[in-house]
């Protein structure tokens, strides 16, 4: 699974890094993204839903967040 | 049947915009937002810092927008490209060091490209007439729509009326009697027509869509060009202006005071690159040291720091300093009396 690392980074640009790695996948393929703003639990289930991506989880461990995507198809 | 027209609207996550974007739908335009990260942005960064913000809902105004209006939003990292706005503005400040003029030119210039790679029809604005003095004027409109080269292709629905028809309105496929006639400083046409469309509890951004509008903010940014001797910056600089108290004793040096736990944590993330300091004997923040300090300076940096700790009337406060690479003392210092802090001090 293609991994995005977007820790220490503040919103919006975890949904940068993850729109910008979606750009590269097809339909059905899955995105893990890392990051540690906690904005980003937010900010990137907003950004899947006008996209048509689904979030398929969200783990916080410690202070690591990671968010799981399955992409949508266009 | 004809393909459905295709428009972008730049999305701010303000009223105005939703507005524009809305009004094009409503005519049976295909409509995607367009959002641009310039670094400067009052969207986003607050909420994560400040733990006051952290109690409010946190939400992306911008993304906030395009699902109301059921739309795509495509954000557009400019950071690197939105510094030569910022420092050689061609149509100069606003009241402080925000460059709305060129800032507008060049985001609708982005749009335009964005518009030719994606074979989208015209550019949407929640622009309006006199809504802002310096870059939403009757002259000023037409040079956003002229220096970015979308001509026009740059649809402002909100005072349409008030502007020659752009090309959609003359090719006849965006009716001009269905648009609007905004004009002023009110906000009261776009809160009847927000009511008319049932939106409710949108964001209204108070000066402006950055920091560059806030008059503390762009006092910082001011100092940091002098005193760095030239006009440049990077996101980690224009990010710590953002928190902290900025304190100045002198040109080589400056400290960041964390104001709270959640600014403390935040500055956390950039202690390895500055000399920091953190008193240990009581409780208080975290302080880096931006510059080279000389040790007089350190001296004087760790009894301002003990001035902002709980220590603040005790005889003495240990404060540990720690150097760039990684080395650290404690030092017993007399707190700064708060009386003595010299006004100009503080940026
Ligand atoms: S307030 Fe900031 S983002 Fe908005 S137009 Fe002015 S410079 Fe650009």
């Amino acid at each position: 699974m293609k991994s995005v690392d977007a820790r220490c980074l503040l919103c919006p640009l975890p949904v940068i890094r993850t729109q910008d790695a979606v750009a590269s996948l097809q339909a059905g393929d899955s995105l893990e993204v890392l990051c540690t703003d906690p904005g980003a639990i937010h900010d990137i289930p907003a950004w899947c839903r006008v996209h048509g991506h689904e979030v398929c989880d969200i783990n916080e461990q410690e202070d690591t967040i990671t968010i799981t995507i399955r992409v949508g198809s266009p | 049947m004809t393909e459905k027209r295709k428009a972008v609207a730049l999305i701010s996550g303000g009223l105005d915009s939703l507005l524009a974007a809305r009004v094009m739908m409503d005519q049976g335009v295909h409509v995607e937002g367009i959002n641009f990260y310039t670094g400067f942005c009052v969207e986003g960064h607050t909420h994560a810092i400040r733990k006051k913000d952290r109690d409010r809902p946190k939400r992306n105004n911008a993304l906030w927008v395009a699902e109301q209006l059921g739309i795509k939003l495509h954000i557009l990292d400019i950071i690197e490209e939105y510094k030569d706005i910022v420092i050689n503005p061609k149509h100069g400040y606003g009241s402080n060091l925000n460059p709305c003029l060129d800032c507008k030119i060049f985001m609708v210039n982005k749009a335009r490209e964005w518009i030719d790679d994606h074979g989208f029809d015209c550019i949407v604005t929640g622009e309006v007439i006199g809504q802002r003095p310096k870059s939403q004027r009757r002259d000023t409109l037409p040079v956003v729509a002229r220096e970015s080269g979308a001509d026009d292709r740059l649809v402002r629905p909100l005072c349409a009326k008030n502007l020659p028809p752009t090309r959609p309105e003359k090719e006849g496929w965006l009716d001009r009697d269905k648009l609007h006639d905004f004009s002023g400083r009110s906000r009261k046409p776009q809160m009847a027509l927000a009511a008319h469309y049932g939106f409710e509890d949108y964001a209204q951004p108070a000066g402006g869509c950055c920091f560059l509008t806030d008059k503390q903010y762009s006092v910082k940014l001011a100092d940091l060009w002098a005193t760095r001797g030239k006009r440049e910056y990077e996101l980690d600089d224009i990010m710590l202006l953002k928190v902290g108290r900025h304190i100045r004793p002198g040109p080589n040096y400056k400290l960041i005071v964390g104001r709270e736990e959640g600014e403390n944590r935040f500055m956390e993330g950039y202690r390895k690159r500055f000399v920091h300091m953190l008193p240990t004997s009581h409780s208080g923040p975290l302080v880096l040291l931006d510059g080279e300090p000389d040790n007089n300076d350190i001296e004087l940096a760790a009894r301002l720091t003990a001035r902002f700790s709980q220590g603040r009337d005790a005889e003495r406060v240990i404060v540990e300093v720690t150097g760039k690479n990684g080395e650290s003392r404690a030092l017993a210092v007399k707190p700064y009396p708060a009386e003595q802090v010299p006004a100009s001090w503080y940026l």
